[in-house]
């Protein structure tokens, strides 16, 4: 037998009616991963998260998890465990029977189920919670709930769908980190399904970015943020100015792009291959880009001149659209409030100029 | 009167709702006052207060045959009746089944034909198929028009509830079999008690079906039919109508709480 990862998944698809919920997805998970699925809603990452839970039989394909095929496991037996997207708590349980409802087949001596149900209370630092009704519960708490229902189970894989969705945003901050540890702590395979690209950003060890039931890319975080290989991740994770060019020639490390905004620019040579005369669209994430006053001596390597059209002020940083010379889309600017930044004196209809380096210029194929 | 006038509606609102409950209640309320009556007419002026036709009442022996009967019938009607309901209502509130709406459609087609029809219908598929009349017979056609109310109250019911907490049993490793007697039906449990009472109200007064469809037997509201033909009996109805009204409606009023505090709980459970 050839040796398969922790979680492969080969080829799977499913099909409801006409709709290809989930198209030909390969994907490989390691054991101990903290593993990311992010896209918009209706991209099919809840299906394939209930398809690995085995909620939904794939139309086509096969996963396995630990090198056994799982669709001839019925999900009663599956080492795979389920945090649902609210939680799921039981209504006519304590919090104490609803840690414990997964350990009934056990049959457990009643002094060790009340060890591991305490144990895990312990974990998600609830403890004396245990005569508490479902109803009793704040949001944060069901879900730690939730988390030690499923975890006392001892799966090999904990499913997470939407795990801090119902939670406001302090808090949500706050569990990220939370989980995270836990995982670290655990070391069990977490699967996650997320719409909020900063929660995947923030726990993942690896991200897979979905989009009408397709991968389209997956890899570490800052991978995919800062060297995304489509113009769909690069959309979807962060902000990016996207500007149309046409590849002039190469020199050197370094492609040479003619743009009818930025004028010739240059980017790093990577790993996607361009040809000569082939039409692309140039990435340039708001963050990377400067304003400085237009009379500025600082020498910069790219610089053009732009106009100010609106600044919003954000608290800690603001964001300042401009407009180039062509005055097609207006091009953003995000930068840190910080005491006597430019970023402050900055007002509609100033003149300024823009400035990137080479290194931050995304190129993207266009499909 | 509300001292808020934003709050309060057009001035003839609250003597509309005055007239309504008057029309509602005061029949109802003159049943027990005449049951207390010192006259075998009920008419007024009132002639006195007296205790003998609740002590009257109490010396009928076909009265008591007939209340034995309607909780031969109510009872294992009621228990049917809801065993019916649960299966219906958990088929057409799971998500994925065919023709939903026709189903739901058929089910509750017995409540908008006239009982008398429905009555005579089942007279005439009892004789054809030479089935005897008996309780048994009534008990059949108080299934038919129970179960419609049983789905009602328990679709309300399951609807209402997260499918996500059956899944959730499902992926802690147990069989569908034991989800449905761990979660679904200890969840459902307030709108099953709700069904149980209802039904059993609806089969324990129901008149119609039970008097096309009985045989020797006679059920309490047959019984109180046939007594109201001597004039002489009318106050001893009054009372027994009384009593029927003040046991009715306290287990409507239990089966409404029941069903009010399962959806409070719930209400909290899925937020």
């Amino acid at each position: 037998m050839t040796e398969r990862s922790f979680i492969s998944i080969q080829d799977v698809s499913k099909h409801f009616g006409d709709v290809r919920a989930v198209d030909n997805v390969d994907l490989e998970i390691a054991k101990g991963e903290f593993f990311g699925l992010l896209g918009p809603s209706g991209c099919g990452k809840t299906t394939l998260l209930r398809m690995l839970a085995g909620f939904e039989t794939p139309t086509s394909g096969e996963i396995f998890i630990d090198n056994e095929p799982s669709a001839a496991v019925p999900h009663f037996l599956r080492p795979v465990n389920m945090v649902f997207q609210n939680y799921a708590i039981f209504p006519h349980l304590n919090v104490f029977q609803n840690i414990a409802f997964g350990l009934r087949k056990d049959k457990l001596s009643k002094d060790e189920l009340t060890r591991q149900v305490d144990t895990a209370l312990e974990m998600i630092k609830l403890e004396g919670y245990g005569n508490r009704g479902a109803h009793e519960l704040s949001g944060g708490q069901r879900q730690r709930v939730a988390l030690a229902r499923a975890l006392v189970k001892k799966p090999k894989v904990l499913l997470l769908d939407e795990p801090l969705g119902a939670l406001d945003k302090k808090l949500r901050e706050q569990m990220q980190l939370e989980l995270r540890d836990l995982q670290r702590e655990l070391g069990i395979t977490f699967v996650f399904v997320t719409h909020d690209q900063e929660e995947a950003l923030t726990m993942s060890d690896r991200i897979a970015v979905m989009a009408d039931g397709k991968v389209l890319e997956q890899g570490a975080p800052a991978k995919i943020y800062e060297r995304p290989q489509t113009r769909f991740a690069a959309d979807f994770l962060g902000s990016m100015n996207f500007i149309d060019g046409q590849i002039k020639g190469i020199d050197g490390d370094a492609y040479v792009i003619e743009t009818d905004q930025l004028g010739t620019i240059k980017a790093p040579n990577t790993a996607q291959k361009f040809a000569e005369g082939e039409k692309l669209t140039i990435g340039l994430r708001p963050e990377n880009i400067q304003i400085s006053p237009r009379a500025s001596k600082v020498q910069r390597e790219n610089s053009v001149n732009a106009v100010v059209k609106t600044a919003a002020y954000l608290g800690d940083r603001a964001h300042i659209y401009v407009v180039l010379k062509d005055a097609s889309e207006p091009v953003l600017v995000t930068m840190q409030n910080l005491e006597g930044a430019i970023s402050n004196t900055l007002e509609s209809n100033l003149d300024v100029a823009i400035s990137w380096s080479d290194r931050s210029v995304l190129m993207l194929k266009n499909s | 009167m509300s001292a808020n006038p934003e709050k309060s509606g057009p001035s003839w609102l609250g003597t509309y709702t005055v007239c309504y409950l008057i029309f509602i209640y005061l029949p109802v309320l003159l049943l027990p006052v005449f049951s207390f009556n010192d006259a075998i007419y009920v008419a007024f002026p009132m002639k006195g207060f007296t205790t003998r036709w609740w002590a009257e009442l109490a010396q009928q022996d076909g009265l008591f045959e007939a209340l034995k009967n309607s909780f031969l019938v109510a009872v294992p009607v009621s228990l049917v009746s809801t065993a019916l309901g649960i299966c219906s209502a958990k088929a057409l509130t799971g998500y994925r089944l065919f023709g939903k709406q026709i189903f739901t459609g058929l089910f509750t087609l017995p409540l908008v034909i006239p009982f008398i029809i429905l009555g005579i219908s089942l007279l005439i598929a009892f004789n054809s198929y030479g089935l005897p009349l008996s309780l048994w017979s009534v008990g059949i056609g108080h299934v038919l028009i129970c179960v419609p109310f049983s789905l009602f109250v328990l679709m309300s019911r399951l609807e209402s509830f997260d499918h996500s907490i059956e899944e959730a049993s499902l992926d802690l490793g147990e069989t569908p079999w034991m989800t449905f007697w761990l979660v679904t039906f200890p969840v459902a449990m307030p709108g099953i008690l709700a069904s149980l009472l209802l039904t059993f109200t609806i089969s324990f007064d129901e008149f119609l079906l039970a008097f096309f469809l009985t045989g020797n037997d006679s059920t309490l509201p047959i019984y109180i039919y046939s007594q109201l033909r001597f004039p002489a009996k009318l106050p001893a109805v009054l009372a027994l109508g009384s009593a029927i009204l003040v046991v009715t409606f306290i287990i409507v009023t239990i089966a409404e709480r029941l069903r009010r505090q399962g959806d409070a709980q719930l209400g909290t459970g899925v937020e």
